[in-house]
């Protein structure tokens, strides 16, 4: 099959599966307990006035009406209004997703190279020091729950030593040195989180590339091993690699909720926390259908990456 | 006398477990080459003849561990170098061909950059100078395209080309030893003598010094100088090759000789093709098969033919031929598009669902890879017993008797009954493939390539197990393989495919003694002689039939 073909075959899938989504996200939503109306009303909740906001916000309507009008609504870029303050909740959702992507980015600047880099160093000396050094680390970090880890770093380098915020707060005023100062803690824990993960899938893979005949011819060609290792078995490797680094992307932006909570970070996780302590449904519905399509881009993104890395199917016979 | 390119002396090699246990692979192997000389490492898999060429490049796979010896090339001892050192003398002073060259190409990277990545990389050769190397070995190996075929990716040319390719990769930077390890045995039989005529030239031309692998005798006495025979990895034999194959002093390497895939001096005339009252065990009444959706691409066009009960009825022909298509269409596993197949004269019908228990029992199946055929989490006796089961529905001691009595035909001992697949050799497998197949008492049984994974003495004891069923139990075989050889060994009918189509087809001895086609030719004409001289005279013969069949 022709590579364009194949990959509006998978756009497909990931539109397909957003819809999915939205409808799960819809019916989620429907089953959280207590009542919008009473909810918003609060102490000053007569009977009379609870009625008249259930016909405002069509909440009597049968579910399937609702849906399609809440679908239909996001599609054209409107995806309700707050229940608490009836501010758009769309764009306060992409303010705050902005934030998100900062801290999801400079994550994933640190902790890609980086485990590539650890990978590929243990998977050249199989067993050797090096490696086990590498493994035990791994192992260690991925015992270590990632809000435990951010107590530790917040007790040590905030409430210690002082040298870097315990809150990231964020002003407009702030410059890049400002940002990278809020930054260090929450980006640090969360590279803690993912890396041991990606070096170790990295290490598998290449190690698994390394023993096809083709890698072995390599060796046998006298090649040096970084050579070996980075041109010949690196693209080899690609495909399976950017499978892991996308699922470890997506998992950071679910691990943000936690970690944006823990660091008070103005990002899109604590948005949806708050929004579901207030039960502002609008609110929280947008957050996980960015949620999840970050999620499906993510994938979609690796599932691409695997087909263009592949000659064969970049150059059908 | 010149000093040696490669001199082994002593070397031994062990396979060492991960709890540390010691297996010898090679065993005080000692030869030399002389420069420009081309040795050939004969033996079965598993006698340690790959590990031994590796050698001489101080290479040994992982989990290997060379424990004594000497290996010294080009006046360097290799035994005690690092890695480091290694590197700068691979590649460079010894290069390797492997056996697949499909495999062992890099896929994700252009065929022009592997070919041209040692000179340019390490020799500081520049790169169009090199590129320019590299053309002019792809014209000397008689690839076609010279200036394009570097700039495709390896899964763009076929195999036989891959291997010329590899040759080139390896020549490039001017080797004082090449070691070739089994460079056709991957290959279609009419590939094979281009490749080989090719390797031939090259070393001529160049006086490189050769180490050649392989299991194949016939194809070693028209390259080789010198032949070692190997088995379980120790030295049985080491002489000239005319020496070896026309006065073998060992017993094993005269039991190689008689393995040897050649034609048999003489095709018998085999017994009559007994017209019997009864309609033919399978009948197809030109049948066309293909694959994809409209436009269909025909994999089977038109094919006829006709099988009398306890006939083996061969099918050969090159990759691509259709031959597995044809065994497949008759199990039922791919649709006819037109035409009849007939089962005792009975038409069958669309698809393998819609036979019936009896005829899907009349018609089994042996596949060529034993290992991937057989549930490797059953034992021997649960992967017997499900077709008894199955067909007729037997239990207890009834079934226990049946499984035993399976065994006895495949001539394996009972006690194997609790083994798994992976505790028995490639043989073994093989038998037990058999004997699954006989459980269903089949009229007819598909043997797909049953032969071609195995080595040369293991495969002519299956043949003759083929054979001794046959007689015993009137079962009818369709024998599909690209050894004409074996063909002429057991068939008793032939049919020739070619792109689909069957050429010619009748009795073995007919089409074999005197082809019409010229594709039959040309197939018998490429199957090597054990005679020295065949590769120099068969060329021009071959040729002139190559040009009339395109």
């Amino acid at each position: 099959m022709y590579m364009p073909l194949l990959i509006a075959q998978r756009a497909a899938i990931g539109v397909a599966t957003l819809m999915l989504v939205s409808l799960l996200v819809f019916v989620g939503t429907e089953i959280l307990p207590g009542d919008v109306a009473t909810a918003i009303l609060g102490q000053g909740a007569t009977p009379e006035l609870v009625s008249a906001l259930h016909v405002r916000l069509h909440l009597d309507d049968p579910a399937y009406l609702r849906y399609l009008h809440w679908l239909g609504n996001l599609l054209v870029g409107d995806a309700g209004q707050s229940l608490v303050n009836r501010l758009d909740v769309g764009a306060t959702a992409l303010a705050r997703a902005q934030n998100s992507l900062i801290l999801t980015c400079s994550t994933a600047a640190v902790a890609v190279p980086l485990s590539l880099l650890l990978g590929l160093i243990a998977a050249s000396r199989p067993n050797s020091k090096v490696d086990r050094a590498i493994s035990a680390f791994s192992v260690f970090m991925i015992s270590i729950p990632d809000f435990l880890l951010a107590i530790l770093l917040v007790t040590l380098f905030a409430v210690k030593l002082g040298w870097l915020p315990s809150i990231a707060r964020i002003r407009s005023s702030y410059d890049l040195f400002d940002w990278l100062r809020v930054l260090v803690l929450p980006v640090t824990t969360l590279t803690f989180a993912v890396l041991p993960h990606m070096a170790r899938m990295t290490r598998t893979a290449v190690l698994e590339v390394l023993e096809t005949p083709a890698l072995e011819m390599a060796t046998l060609k006298g090649l040096p091993r970084w050579r070996v290792l980075v041109v010949h078995a690196l693209p080899n490797a690609l495909g399976p690699i950017a499978n892991v680094i996308a699922l470890n992307l997506a998992y950071l932006i679910s691990g943000v909720v936690v970690i944006e909570t823990l660091f008070n970070f103005p990002g899109l996780g604590r948005y949806m926390v708050d929004a579901v302590t207030i039960r502002d449904v609008p609110a929280v519905q947008i957050c996980a259908m960015l949620f999840c399509a970050a999620y499906i881009v993510l994938n979609l993104a690796a599932d691409i990456v695997a087909i263009v890395a592949n000659p064969r199917v970049r150059y059908p016979r | 006398m010149q000093a040696p390119v490669l001199s082994v002396r002593d070397l031994c090699v062990d396979a060492v477990s991960e709890s540390g246990v010691r297996t010898p692979i090679a065993k005080n192997i000692t030869f030399s080459i002389q420069p420009g000389k081309v040795l050939a490492l004969i033996g079965e898999s598993g006698s340690g003849k790959t590990t031994i060429s590796l050698s001489a490049m101080g290479y040994f796979k992982p989990g290997c561990e060379m424990k004594s010896g000497s290996i010294v090339l080009d006046g360097t001892e290799l035994c005690g170098l690092d890695h480091r050192q290694l590197q700068k003398i691979r590649g460079t002073r010894v290069t390797y061909v492997a056996q697949s060259a499909a495999a062992a190409f890099n896929g994700a990277l252009k065929i022009n950059r592997q070919v041209t990545e040692v000179p340019v990389t390490r020799m500081k050769v520049a790169k169009t100078d090199a590129v320019a190397r590299a053309e002019a070995l792809y014209s000397r190996l008689e690839l076609p395209d010279p200036r394009g075929i570097g700039r495709r990716y390896p899964h763009q040319v076929s195999g036989g080309q891959l291997q010329r390719l590899m040759a080139s990769m390896a020549m490039i930077s001017e080797p004082r030893l090449l070691i070739l390890d089994e460079p056709t045995t991957a290959l279609d039989v009419t590939t094979q003598i281009e490749v080989l005529r090719a390797f031939k030239r090259l070393i001529a031309e160049t006086g490189v010094s050769v180490i050649y692998v392989t299991h194949d005798l016939a194809l070693v006495a028209q390259i080789a100088d010198e032949i070692v025979v190997l088995r379980n990895g120790e030295m049985v034999e080491h002489g000239p090759v005319e020496e070896i194959i026309h006065r073998p002093n060992a017993e094993y390497t005269r039991k190689l000789i008689g393995a040897a895939h050649v034609m048999p001096e003489k095709v018998e005339p085999r017994g009559p093709i007994k017209v019997s009252a009864s309609p033919p065990v399978l009948e197809l009444q030109s049948v066309s098969a293909g694959y994809g959706k409209s436009p269909v691409t025909l994999a089977v066009r038109n094919v006829s033919l006709s099988v009398q009960p306890g006939e083996i009825v061969g099918i050969i022909g090159e990759s691509g031929s259709g031959k597995t298509s044809l065994g497949r269409i008759v199990s039922g596993l791919m649709a006819v598009q037109s035409g009849e197949i007939r089962l005792n004269g009975t038409a069958l019908r669309q698809g393998i669902v819609n036979r019936s228990l009896e005829q899907l029992r009349d018609i089994q199946f042996a596949f060529q890879m034993a290992d991937v055929a057989l549930n490797p989490r059953h034992t021997i006796r649960k992967i017997l017993a499900r077709p008894l089961q199955f067909y007729f529905g037997l239990k207890g001691k009834a079934l226990q008797s049946e499984v035993e009595h399976l065994m006895y035909l495949v001539e394996l001992p009972k006690e194997m009954l609790g083994r798994y697949p992976a505790e028995l050799s490639g043989g073994q497998k093989q038998r037990v493939n058999l004997a699954r197949a006989l459980a269903a008492k089949p009229k007819l049984i598909i043997c797909d390539e049953i032969t071609s994974a195995l080595d040369t003495i293991v495969a002519s004891t299956i043949l003759e197990l083929v054979e001794w069923l046959r007689r015993e139990l009137n079962v009818t075989f369709l024998f599909i393989t690209h050894d004409i050889s074996i063909v002429a060994k057991i068939a008793d009918q032939v049919a020739v495919m070619h792109r689909g189509e069957v050429v010619e087809s009748g009795a073995t001895a007919k089409i074999l003694g005197g082809p019409s086609h010229p594709y039959t030719r040309l197939l018998l004409d490429s199957v090597p002689e054990m005679r020295t001289d065949w590769l120099d005279n068969v060329g021009a013969k071959t040729n002139v039939v190559l040009l009339k069949s395109a």
